[in-house]
């Protein structure tokens, strides 16, 4: 298992994402913005930070990027994908996930460590299967554009289909996001992008591994397509 | 071309100044050697008034890897890596424009460390604004905040930790002091000086325009006033996307070894930064302004060599390797440029093409600049106000709630939540969760701890005594973490040092700071100096803001400051003999006066000493010093973050000679406040005061006893977020 973590100017989390990667048991490299060629990769990490400065509009201008191209191709043949925070903004700005991600609400930045419901399959707030035990993922969020947005009809069809992958713990939604929605997937469920950071939350001594049960469900889902 | 005299006044210079500078020229200087003369002639960067008295600092130690001189201070952590930290002022910029001030300020403190060829991991603020009632407070703070979390949160550092106060005496000129830390192979590491005759100038990262004109000496070398909206052009505005290419660019080059030194470019921007380095070299330096990127193509030499344009680098760099170079640039879509060359003329020469538009010795532009005695004299008595908010016949119970909710004490949690705390994947503790933040540094397979500290109210008090607690308190603070410190950097900030009364707190203050580096044997690796912090109403507190890098060998068992389990015992430790001099309750309550008590420097320091080993052993359960508001904020503190009350009888003080009140929220350097196992504590030498259990704080000082829910105490110290937000 290999996974691809892309790297733009202006990444702040990919070292981390890489390094989360390895604590899985898989292999990880970097993926230069310019690169186009995803062979020998099994899994993309589009990660965190600030791509091209995320001037214009978080993720707008990295959607663009020759990597990307080669990521909805590679996305688009099943393979699984997994965007994180500047990430999953970049994943829907490319249209590989439904919705858009907004100012928060407090209008400022927000870090806070909160707890995420796993959500797996159609039925909306399910515990996801993984750890029945352990309803809750302790994953730290840092964004200042989380809340997430889609129509109310758009939304009631993301959740008839199973399409809402994380949601925050009642009480934890910190950026106003519809429905608590924290992260979702693509009708395929191969491409994932989550609000939180799961790759901060890989080591007992900083606080948590939690997200390495994100990394995990990923490379599942794409083992399963 | 002769230039008028009232120009050089217009920048700053005295007629004394600029007549010897005539002298050394043997001639008038034209205008852009007048402008590069003032800026470097200026106290920011000619510590003019201050470089004697920083001549009293240790700054040798057997961990030292580079001190002062450098871009940054760098101290030894095994296996061939080294810390790399330095703090930094941002203050006048900050006031005139809090966003844009503060964020720049960011930016300039991690060129500074990664300018050594160390990647930054860590970057750490300490703030002063007036009261939080002022609009304009809560204004800066805003944008202040704000600005530290655009800039640091954009390149992907964490910030994990720092301070805020509120006191009227900063309304005018508030405090921006940001620092940063970043780790470095010490192979890869590079200095700034100049080397090699023939090497080329790389100027890399964003291109020169007009903005930050006159930073260093308009804005930084003077005392604050009206018009000052006026100034809002000599502010930088910062591009944290552009710095983090010229960032990974600058690492990329050193690990490379296409670097023969790096320098940033910050006050007084080209200037400065290539007569420094070619003055550290011995060397001579030409530059081509016709060759330096602009913003705008009309830009005079002046212009240039003076434009404070922040995220931009000076490299040098070995002829064959410019190519190189400059392909790595291209990579990082930052910009790079050929602008000059090292010389052995020991002059510094600009040329536009051909043209020769200034040429001066590098020895005067950097050494010549006169050195200034201070005429310092002590104030007769207490020259600062301090309004009353709080009655004196309040109950205990309710000056703890007062206490925890005055925005000094308060939670900052308002704050540290809009900075990223995470990312790197090192915070091993976070901010509020232990009384330093810990690192984890697998490179070195250990961990750092790092604390930032300064309270100016107490310096105000008695210079000497308050400087010797902000070293104390630093070290206490990475004590409780079970970390030894390695080094300090400092940031001076003080008023107008041709006043005697400035001056005599300044000279106070570095007296004590050297007397404590010298007590605990940590050496002053760096620093910076801010003076001319004055408002209308008079100088700011005099502050002297200190942050210190501690190393411990295992983060697991850095201690935190909650309480951890219902039935520990809770201990005090160290020699504490608490007063209400200079403590927030005595500023609450109008009766601020001058004296302090003066501290047991050794005493504190063996005090750090066993606390260290206990942590490190494992032995205890929480770990906490005991600061502003005293015992009663301490213990509602470790029973907040716990959510674990506590039932204290504070004999053992009253015993000590305290009063019930002193006892209770009286302040002092020295003491720590432990919760484990009873005959743990009782071993290390700790007064058991009590123990922990059940949602109340009940506390017990003769007289005076009282109980506090533990979520009532929480309601006062999370008031911040609703005073800062609610009229805002």
């Amino acid at each position: 298992m290999r996974w691809g973590v892309l790297q733009f100017p202006g990444s702040c989390d990919e070292r981390d994402a890489l390094h989360a990667c390895e604590r899985t048991g898989a292999e990880a490299r970097l993926v230069w913005h310019e690169e186009r060629n995803l062979e020998g990769i099994d899994a993309v990490v589009v990660p965190g930070g600030f791509s091209y400065g995320d001037y214009l509009r978080a993720g707008a201008i990295a959607r663009f990027s020759p990597a990307m191209e080669a990521v909805a191709e590679f996305a688009a043949a099943g393979g699984p994908v997994l965007g994180i925070c500047n990430g999953f903004q970049v994943l829907c700005e490319a249209g590989l996930l439904p919705g858009a991600l907004l100012l928060n609400e407090n209008l400022r930045f927000t870090c806070r460590q909160l707890d995420l419901i796993a959500v797996d399959g159609p039925e909306t707030g399910h515990i996801d299967t993984f750890e029945a035990r352990r309803p809750t993922l302790s994953i730290p969020a840092k964004h200042g554009e989380g809340r997430y947005y889609a129509a109310e009809d758009d939304l009631d069809a993301l959740e008839a289909r199973g399409q809402v992958a994380y949601r925050y713990a009642p009480g934890e939604n910190p950026n106003g996001s519809a429905r608590d929605i924290a992260g979702v997937r693509n009708e395929a469920g191969n491409v994932v992008g989550l609000m939180p950071h799961p790759e901060h939350a890989v080591d007992p001594l900083t606080g948590s591994t939690d997200g390495l049960r994100v990394f995990e469900a990923v490379a599942a889902a794409g083992a399963a397509a | 071309m002769t230039v008028e005299v009232a120009k050089h006044r217009e920048l700053g210079l005295t007629d004394s100044e600029f007549g010897l500078i005539v002298e050394k020229l043997g001639r008038e200087p034209n205008a852009v050697e007048l402008a590069m003369f003032s800026l470097l002639w200026s106290e920011h960067c000619a510590y003019k008034h201050s470089r004697k008295l920083l001549r009293r600092l240790p700054t040798e130690g057997e961990r030292v890897v580079m001190g002062p001189g450098e871009n940054a201070g760098a101290v030894d952590i095994g296996n061939g890596y080294a810390i790399a930290f330095k703090v930094e002022s941002h203050n006048h910029p900050s006031a005139v424009e809090p966003f844009q001030g503060a964020a720049t300020g960011v930016g300039g403190i991690l060129r500074d460390v990664f300018a050594l060829g160390a990647r930054p991991i860590a970057i750490l603020d300490s703030l002063r604004f007036g009261e939080l009632d002022s609009v304009r407070s809560r204004h800066l703070l805003d944008g202040a905040v704000r600005g530290i979390g655009h800039y640091g949160n954009s390149i992907g550092v964490a910030n994990v930790g720092g301070e805020i106060y509120f006191e009227a005496p900063y309304e005018h000129n508030c405090l921006v002091n940001a620092m940063c830390v970043g780790i470095a192979k010490q192979d890869d590491m590079v200095r700034a000086a100049a080397a090699g005759v023939g090497n080329a100038v790389v100027l890399m990262g964003a291109s020169t325009g007009r903005d930050g004109i006159g930073g260093a000496s308009v804005l930084a070398s003077a005392e604050l006033g009206e018009g000052d909206e006026a100034k809002r052009p000599t502010v930088q505005i910062g591009d944290p996307f552009e710095e983090s290419k010229v960032l990974e660019c600058c690492l990329e080059l050193l690990e490379k070894g296409l670097l023969v030194s790096l320098q940033d470019l910050g006050a007084a921007g080209l200037t400065s930064s290539a007569a420094e380095m070619a003055s550290a070299g011995g060397l001579g330096i030409d530059l081509d302004v016709a060759r330096v990127p602009l913003r705008e193509a009309d830009m005079e030499p002046f212009e240039i060599m003076v434009s404070e344009s922040q995220e931009r680098m000076l490299g040098v760099v070995e002829p064959a390797k410019v190519a190189e170079v400059l392909a790595v640039c291209e990579k990082w879509q930052t910009g790079g440029a050929e602008v000059g060359a090292i010389t052995a003329s020991g002059q510094v020469r600009i040329l536009r093409g051909e043209e020769v538009v200034g040429e001066m010795p590098v020895e005067a532009l950097v050494d010549g600049c006169p050195l200034y005695d201070l005429s310092p004299a002590e104030p007769e008595g207490w020259i600062y106000g301090n309004r009353a908010t709080l009655d004196s016949g309040s109950s205990a119970e309710e000056t703890l709630l007062a206490l925890l909710a005055s925005p000094s004490v308060a939670s900052k949690r308002w704050a540290f939540e809009q900075y990223d705390s995470v990312v790197g994947s090192r915070t091993v503790r976070r901010p509020e969760s232990a009384d330093a933040a810990v690192l984890q540094i697998p490179e070195a397979g250990n961990a750092i701890a790092v604390s930032i500290d300064g309270n100016g109210r107490r310096v105000a008090c008695d210079p000497y005594a308050g400087t010797v607690e902000a070293v104390l308190e630093c070290a206490q603070n990475l004590a409780c973490v079970g970390a030894e410190p390695l080094g300090l950097t400092n940031c001076l900030n003080f008023g107008n040092p041709e006043k005697p009364t400035p001056a005599w707190q300044l000279d106070r203050a570095v007296s004590a700071l050297a007397d404590a580096c010298n007590a605990l044997g940590v050496p002053v690796v760096g620093g910076n100096v801010s003076l001319y912090n004055e408002g209308p109403e008079g100088p700011i507190y005099p502050t002297p803001v200190v942050g210190m890098v501690g190393e411990l060998p295992d983060p697991a068992q850095a201690c935190g400051s909650a309480f951890a389990r219902e039935g520990d015992a809770i201990g005090l430790i160290g020699p504490f003999a608490p007063t209400l001099a200079g403590s927030e309750l005595a500023k609450l309550r109008g009766e601020l006066d001058s004296g302090l008590p003066q501290p047991e420097i050794i005493a504190v320091a063996a005090a750090c000493a066993t606390v260290r080993d206990a942590v490190r052993a494992g032995k205890l359960s929480s770990a906490h010093d005991i600061s502003d508001g005293g015992i009663a904020c301490a213990l509602a503190e470790c029973a907040i973050a716990g959510g674990i009350g506590c039932s204290v009888d504070l004999q053992p003080l009253r015993e000590r000679g305290c009063s019930p009140e002193e006892a209770l929220f009286g302040e002092g350097i020295g003491g720590f406040l432990f919760s484990g196992d009873s005959d743990v504590l009782t071993a290390l030498g700790a007064v058991l005061i009590g123990e922990t259990g059940g949602s109340t704080i009940e506390l017990a000082a003769g007289d005076r006893s009282f109980t506090v829910g533990v979520g009532t105490a929480e309601g006062a110290w999370l008031s911040l977020q609703q005073r800062v937000e609610a009229v805002a």
